[in-house]
């Protein structure tokens, strides 16, 4: 019975042309990396309430379902059902076609992200190039929707916002540069892959103040607190959304959440060693056969989700703990602090590959 | 093949549109943008070529970097399309002039005389191992070091001469030194003074 069904169903997969069943297959596992994604980006705006509700001795929200646990899905509903309102004024296809123009960039870095190993969906050569210059693109979302509101406010912020974006782009660039010479490879895969052997392999030790420079310029970069001032509801009201209603802001946060776990997780593969386990290569063999105990502490998709959940909870903590910068400091620590460090630190790197300590580095 | 041709002109259609948009289009905000889609198409049809590594680069570099700054400066502009276009038949002998002269030196050049498909080999596909990172890497900096170090080096005082020739440091600008800032302790903003208590007479 059941192996005349699996027959069928080969018979059936068979009939499709060759071309159709790559794509097909390709299809099922985007569909597999975006719909986890899209609940972490819900269930990620529920625990920063929570937790930033903790911070501040509050409750947070806990009304929904229990423990408040369906709040993300009854605020999807609601943003679903509410009604775009498209300014008077407003270049309509530009104003509507903004925040995909914000989405696209953020779903698209994912395709180069490797999971585990053999996890990823396209193990290109140059994927960390190619992760970066694909969130460049996301600005153009934040421009184009605070230059088609026609609002004063929206403008403002995405004025800010893309001068921001593009000063720590470039902070962000040189730390990755410190990265692929460690690893003398742009492939992510093959970045993770020379971390083996242990925590004391990790690049964050080497390169800790790239990792630092990174991972602050990713806040920036995503416009969070306290980087925030392309939204600075305290004075543009909220920024280059703050025309958008319904189901186009909810894309915009979306998109920014869907980058923070980006950012997050790509801190986790370029500085702790990715899906590696802390202790691989540490512990006997004989360990890693013990049946639970040992799957846990052997490398896996388990250890990129801890760490990756790491960050994002300082991406929240940042935000329950510091006061917004003001605009010009945001400038002066991108321009004037950021980039002479990644630099300095990249010719330190240089050098030290040369002399015999060079193995520290790689 | 033939799949590739249908993507290769696909990207083709999109790029003439874009460009020739850029040209046409009178709100000098959405040429940009389609500039910018002019940009990315390229590096989509430099992508089916083989090279990654270019076609990477220029979407960061052109349109993740150089556009946005050129966005940012034309979204400022209160451009009047009016005045711009007050010189237009003045100029356009000359600019037509120009034009023709550019074409028939393209022609000269890039004609089928010297580019033609039976003077040019089809290159040989690669595997998808073949990196052409590494290949660019190593071409730049062990076959063409010097010329690549040269260029690196007037590019830096280009740089370096932008910067000087534009700074100029204003009198009236009110710029906070934050290091000043965090330094400031109490005595230098509050002056405590003791003063007897009035007595009623």
């Amino acid at each position: 019975m059941i192996e005349s069904l699996i027959e069928s169903v080969l018979a059936f997969w068979a009939w499709f042309p060759d071309w159709s069943q790559v794509g097909l297959i390709n299809l099922g596992l985007i569909v597999a990396i975006v719909v986890p994604l899209l609940l972490c980006v819900a269930y990620l705006t529920f625990a920063e309430r929570k937790l930033i509700g903790y911070m501040q001795v509050r409750i947070g929200p806990n009304r929904v379902g229990p423990r408040g646990w369906l709040q993300p899905i009854a605020d999807a509903l609601k943003l679903l059902l509410k009604e775009i309102i498209i300014p008077a004024n407003a270049n309509k296809f530009l104003f509507v076609i903004a925040p995909v123009l914000v989405i696209t960039p953020a779903l698209v870095a994912w395709s180069a992200i490797p999971f585990t190993d053999t996890l990823v969906l396209a193990n290109i050569d140059a994927s960390l190039l190619f992760i970066l210059a694909v969130t460049s693109m996301g600005v153009y979302g934040v421009i184009v929707a605070g230059w088609a509101s026609n609002s004063k406010y929206a403008f403002l912020g995405s004025l800010r916002s893309a001068a921001q974006i593009v000063a720590y782009e470039i902070a962000m660039g040189f730390a990755l540069v410190g990265v692929l010479m460690a690893a003398e490879s742009l492939n992510l895969r093959e970045i993770v892959l020379r971390q083996q052997g242990g925590f004391h392999q990790w690049y964050v030790l080497p390169l800790f103040p790239l990792f630092l420079v990174y991972f602050i310029s990713g806040v920036a970069e995503t416009n969070r607190a306290p980087f925030d001032v392309a939204e600075g509801e305290s004075e543009i009201v909220a920024g280059f959304h703050v025309e958008y209603s319904g189901m186009t802001f909810a894309i915009f946060f979306l998109a920014e959440y869907a980058n923070m776990i980006l950012i997050a997780t790509l801190v986790a593969i370029m500085f702790l060693g990715g899906w590696l386990s802390p202790v691989d290569g540490l512990i006997p063999e004989t360990w890693v056969a013990v049946p639970i105990v040992g799957a846990l502490l052997d490398s896996g998709i388990h250890w990129l989700l801890l760490k990756t959940g790491f960050f994002l909870f300082c991406f929240l903590w940042f935000r329950a703990t510091f006061p917004r910068y003001r605009y010009d400091q945001i400038m002066r620590l991108g321009w004037k602090v950021f980039i002479p460090v990644t630099l300095v630190w990249i010719a330190v790197l240089g050098a030290a590959m040369q002399t015999p300590f060079g193995y520290l580095f790689h | 093949m033939i799949f590739e041709q249908i993507v290769f002109y696909f990207f083709a259609v999109v790029l003439l549109f874009a460009a020739s948009m850029v040209i046409t289009i009178r709100n000098p905000v959405k040429a940009a943008l389609f500039l910018v889609l002019a940009f990315f198409t390229a590096a989509s049809l430099w992508i089916l070529l083989e090279a990654e590594f270019l076609a990477i680069t220029l979407v960061l570099v052109y349109a993740g970097a150089v556009m946005v700054l050129f966005l940012f400066v034309i979204m400022m502009l209160d451009i009047n399309l009016l005045r711009l276009r007050e010189g237009f038949g003045e100029y356009l002998p000359i600019g037509g002039i120009v034009a023709v002269l550019l074409v028939i030196e393209m022609a000269i050049i890039l004609g089928p005389r010297h580019f033609g498909l039976q003077k040019i080999a089809a290159p040989a596909g690669h595997p998808a191992s073949y990196s052409n990172t590494k290949e660019l890497g190593r071409v730049l900096y062990i076959d063409y070091v010097y010329p690549f170090e040269i260029a690196a080096f007037i590019l830096l005082i280009a740089i370096i001469a932008a910067i000087a020739l534009t700074l100029r440091r204003r009198k009236d600008t009110k710029y906070q030194d934050p290091r000043q800032q965090v330094r400031v302790q109490r005595s230098d903003r509050v002056r405590l003074v003791k003063m007897p208590a009035e007595k009623k007479p």
